[in-house]
């Protein structure tokens, strides 16, 4: 099949980027998305031009790498999928596909359709872990945990980190992708020492790196590749309320920055 | 070259714990003095990265991601083994070292394999610790599944997400010493060569990817935790970025290279179905604990799988190995589904697939049973596929996922270039011939939270150190080198995408050194190989400029060094002439087909010495001894 490409160009950060038109021809529905990439920049570099930069790696749904808007949507056309892992089948000959970067201020431009997302990084560096040095861990099974939380610890533990969400949400918010942490640590015993600071600090940090706030529109959810669910949401909130209520227990204890 | 594995003396069971005290601890407050390089940042990289600047180690941390909870340990689905015996059925800490030694086909040094089964059962703890969230049953103890070549179950498992969810943890472990100063993390970059001062690792030459920008990097030792090399089949489970680069310029520096030809095929991976192809996603081999295989009786049968009655099925598995059945090892079970194919009895499009099939599971435990168990797996496979498989059953094909062999290393992870530790997929040591399911999560995790964070401190507390800086002449020579080969790379202007050039050379890998082998293929593709290289540096087209975010320019560069791996893996199969685990060749086979060891002459591993440009690397031996597990014919019979 043959369809009409409209794709975000933009040389670097500082360059200002524009739609440039691609035919992509004998296109076969089998193909992935990105593999449909891979011909056009083939057939680029043949003809002398720029090939178009994106961000891609494992090409199975689970690194977080890929990020696309495609046709106004983070991810494309198909819920509960990456952009590696939208086929072609899931369009047809004539159609016209307009592919745009993530776009939001904490995730600038790099190149064409990469963008910076290591503001995520910093979101956990801030406290997105239970603080335990290889070495000084009790048996696996010494503390039980219901199979209930240690289920919805893992809906919430599988956000890839691919910042659909912000890519979805009309504010650019990072609520889904730092609550997905923040719950995930909260169900589980072993991240109750840290909880009060956990959430504090997350917060925070997604505040300084410019994210949006949460207006509940829910279009994270939507667009999550892995269903990440805006339950987590509720719980963060729940958390960081608690968190300014009760006392700093570090500050009660006379322990000073965490180390 | 000498080879000295330093194997400490004494009974198995003790060795470790008898290493560990001999070996030199550093002051805590000197530690701080010592700076670190670790290439890489998934299970072995960042667990190490976090475990070392725990301890109190400088470290600067390397990956070519743009965020290091991506690198490739996050694709691995099934499950990680420990020999915690929580199932009461009989595992220890022995039966694990003896499957692992077995499984590998005794092509692995026992001495590394019983400490990667002792320090096995820490590693789930410590992944507990950090808030990973294994599957649990409902009184909220850990839950197991089994895993291929062993009767027993060990396997813990989060989802069909294991792989993510352990590096999610070290990655989180690595962040937190990110923000407290002791790691200094460089995403975005890639590893182009090493620099030895004095004879010793003392840095990297690193490209920032975004500015293009060359960077001379220093350090008192480096650790190269760059994973397997698996992508010079082009297609394959691995990443699109995943590469052999930093550790083929280890080994041209000095670092042999040992048994490079041991490359896992793993039996359960998507087929191919196009031209354009550019992955082959893995299936976890967890799926084979509910699903059975089987190809039709009859050559050349089209009819759809649900219209073949089960008395015109083969399930071959369970034919050929009724103890083992379908949890039968990797190699082996690859070798059976490339046979059925052989013989006509292949399915789908391209005759290139068998089946693996859910529907007695189903029956047996239910629809909702088996959606806890594999649901994502399976809703992968819907995705590619267009096929359900809770009604149709799955077709699977074998396809290259990881590579045994690696960096020779010693039993602390050092390889034969003083202060260069290699760790994880990327050395050779633990798993022999052939890998057992879930042992490579093991093995990263082993070797980066509890082996590199005392033996590194034993090799810098034993070294004197000459203070280097950026001008040192062998730091400028790498960096040198490195830019005259981009500039090289850029300036050929070919008429051959750098794309064709490894599809070309994944096609000869896979018909010449793929699930079987034999003389006459591989002499032909040690003709070939190098013809193609030669090409490709007369007309590969590597657009764009250098100083610059140029994805051309980072595959080039790989492929390139892709070039000289794949000879290398040839030579190795070649001069290996016996058949071992996933190393086969057809000379040497049983009269029923299977590997055929020849123990007098090859119980031992190759380790390749690099001896200049167009010449013929040196091929020396580390001989190996079985005292525990004694030298026998595998059988899953």
């Amino acid at each position: 099949m043959n369809i009409t490409l409209h794709v975000w160009r933009q040389k670097d950060a500082k360059s200002k980027g524009r739609f440039v038109k691609y035919e992509a021809n004998d296109i076969i529905p089998d193909m992935s998305f990105l593999e449909m990439l891979d011909v056009i920049n083939e057939r680029l570099t043949l003809e002398g031009e720029d090939p178009i930069a994106f961000d891609h790696d494992c090409r199975e749904g689970i690194c977080g790498t890929c990020g696309l808007v495609i046709n106004g949507r983070a991810h494309g056309p198909r819920a509960r999928t990456t952009a590696c892992q939208l086929h072609m089948r899931s369009f047809k000959g004539g159609d016209v596909i307009w592919i745009e970067p993530w776009r939001a201020k904490a995730f600038p431009v790099v190149k064409d359709l990469i963008v910076d997302r290591s503001a995520f990084d910093r979101i956990i560096a801030a406290g997105g872990f239970i603080s335990a040095p290889a070495g000084s861990a009790p048996d696996g099974n010494a503390i039980p945990i219901p199979k209930e939380n240690a289920d919805l610890a893992m809906d919430a533990a599988a956000c890839i980190g691919c910042g659909a969400c912000v890519a979805a949400c009309r504010n650019a918010s990072a609520m889904l992708f730092t609550a997905s942490k923040v719950a995930q640590f909260g169900l589980l015993p072993q991240g109750q020492p840290e909880r009060d600071v956990r959430v504090k600090r997350m917060v925070a940090q997604m505040d300084l790196e410019g994210f949006g706030n949460c207006t509940n529109h829910r279009d994270c959810q939507a667009v999550c590749p892995k269903s990440v669910s805006v339950d987590n949401i509720a719980r963060l909130n729940r958390d960081f309320i608690r968190s300014t209520l009760v006392a700093d227990r570090r500050a009660a204890v006379g322990v000073g920055s965490a180390g | 070259m000498e080879l000295n594995a330093k194997i400490p003396s004494g009974p198995i069971e003790g060795k470790w714990e008898k290493h560990i005290f001999e070996m030199k601890l550093i002051n805590p407050t000197n530690k701080r003095k010592y700076s670190i390089i670790v290439v890489g940042s998934g299970l072995a990289g960042a667990g190490g990265a976090a475990s070392m600047a725990e301890l109190g180690y400088n470290i600067k941390c390397f990956c070519y991601q743009d965020s290091p909870r991506r690198a490739h340990s996050v694709g691995a689905q099934g499950g990680i083994n420990a020999a915690k015996n929580y199932r009461n059925d009989g595992d220890s800490v022995f039966r694990l070292f003896y499957d692992t030694v077995k499984g590998g086909d005794y092509r692995s040094r026992e001495a590394n394999v019983y400490r990667l089964a002792e320090l096995s059962v820490n590693i789930i703890d410590q992944c507990v610790a950090q808030g990973v969230p294994f599957a649990r049953e409902y009184g909220g103890l850990l839950d197991n599944r089994s895993f291929g070549g062993a009767l027993v179950s060990r396997t813990f498992y989060a989802r069909g997400q294991t792989g993510q969810q352990l590096l999610l943890g070290a990655y989180q472990a690595l962040e937190r010493q990110i923000g407290l100063g002791k790691v200094k993390m460089y995403p975005r970059h890639d590893m182009l060569d090493l620099i030895v001062i004095d004879g010793r690792a003392r840095g990297i030459v690193a490209r920032d990817m975004v500015s293009g920008e060359l960077e001379i990097h220093l350090a008192d030792a480096v650790v190269l935790a760059t994973g397997g090399y698996g992508n010079v089949f082009f297609l394959s489970t691995y990443a699109k970025g995943a590469n052999g680069t930093a550790i083929w310029r280890a080994y041209k520096q000095g670092a042999a290279f040992a048994d490079p030809c041991f490359t896992q095929i793993h039996p359960t991976c998507i087929p191919v179905t196009h031209e354009h192809q550019s992955k082959l996603p893995l299936m976890s081999e967890s799926l084979r604990n509910d699903g059975r295989i089987w190809v039709p009786k009859k050559k050349g049968d089209k009819r759809p799988p649900n219209e073949i009655p089960e008395e015109e099925r083969d399930y071959y598995l369970e034919r050929m190995y009724p103890s083992f059945g379908n949890l039968a090892p990797r190699d082996i079970s690859s070798r059976a589904a490339k046979r059925v194919c052989d013989e006509g009895r292949g399915v789908g499009k391209t005759g290139l697939g068998v089946y693996l099939d859910f529907r007695d599971a189903i029956e047996r435990l239910g629809p909702d049973v088996i959606n806890d168990r594999y649901g994502n797996l399976f809703e992968i496979y819907e995705r590619i596929e267009d096929e359900d498989p809770y009604k149709v059953p799955m077709r699977i094909f074998p396809a290259t996922h990881y590579t045994m062999g690696g960096l020779w290393v010693d039993y602390n992870l050092m390889s034969t270039l003083p202060g260069c530790f290699v760790i994880g997929e990327a050395n050779f040591s633990d798993h022999g011939a052939n890998r057992l399911g879930a042992s490579a999560l093991m093995q990263g995790l082993a070797d980066g939270y509890f082996v590199i964070p005392y033996t590194i401190g034993d090799y810098l507390g034993s070294t004197k150190f000459e203070k280097v800086s950026e001008d040192h002449p062998e730091a400028q020579a790498a960096k040198a080198a490195v830019e005259d080969r981009i500039k090289r790379l850029l300036s050929i202007n070919g008429k051959r995408t750098i794309m064709s050039f490894h599809r070309e050379l994944g096609r000869i890998m896979w018909e010449h050194c793929g699930m079987s082998r034999n003389r006459p293929q591989l002499e032909e593709a040690l003709q070939k190989i190098p013809a193609l290289r030669e090409e490709f540096w007369e007309n590969v087209r590597v657009p764009g400029a250098k100083e610059e975010l140029n994805q051309s320019l980072e595959y080039a560069n790989r492929v390139a060094d892709f070039l000289e791996i794949g000879e290398l893996m040839n030579l190795d199969a070649l001069e290996r002439e016996e058949s071992c685990g996933a190393h086969f060749r057809e000379e040497y086979q049983t009269e029923d087909g299977e590997a055929l060891r020849d123990d007098e002459n090859y119980a031992h591993v190759a380790a390749w010495e690099y001896a200049g440009e167009g010449k013929k690397p040196i091929r020396n031996v580390e001989p190996l001894t079985f005292e525990y597990v004694p030298l026998a014919r595998r059988s899953y019979k």
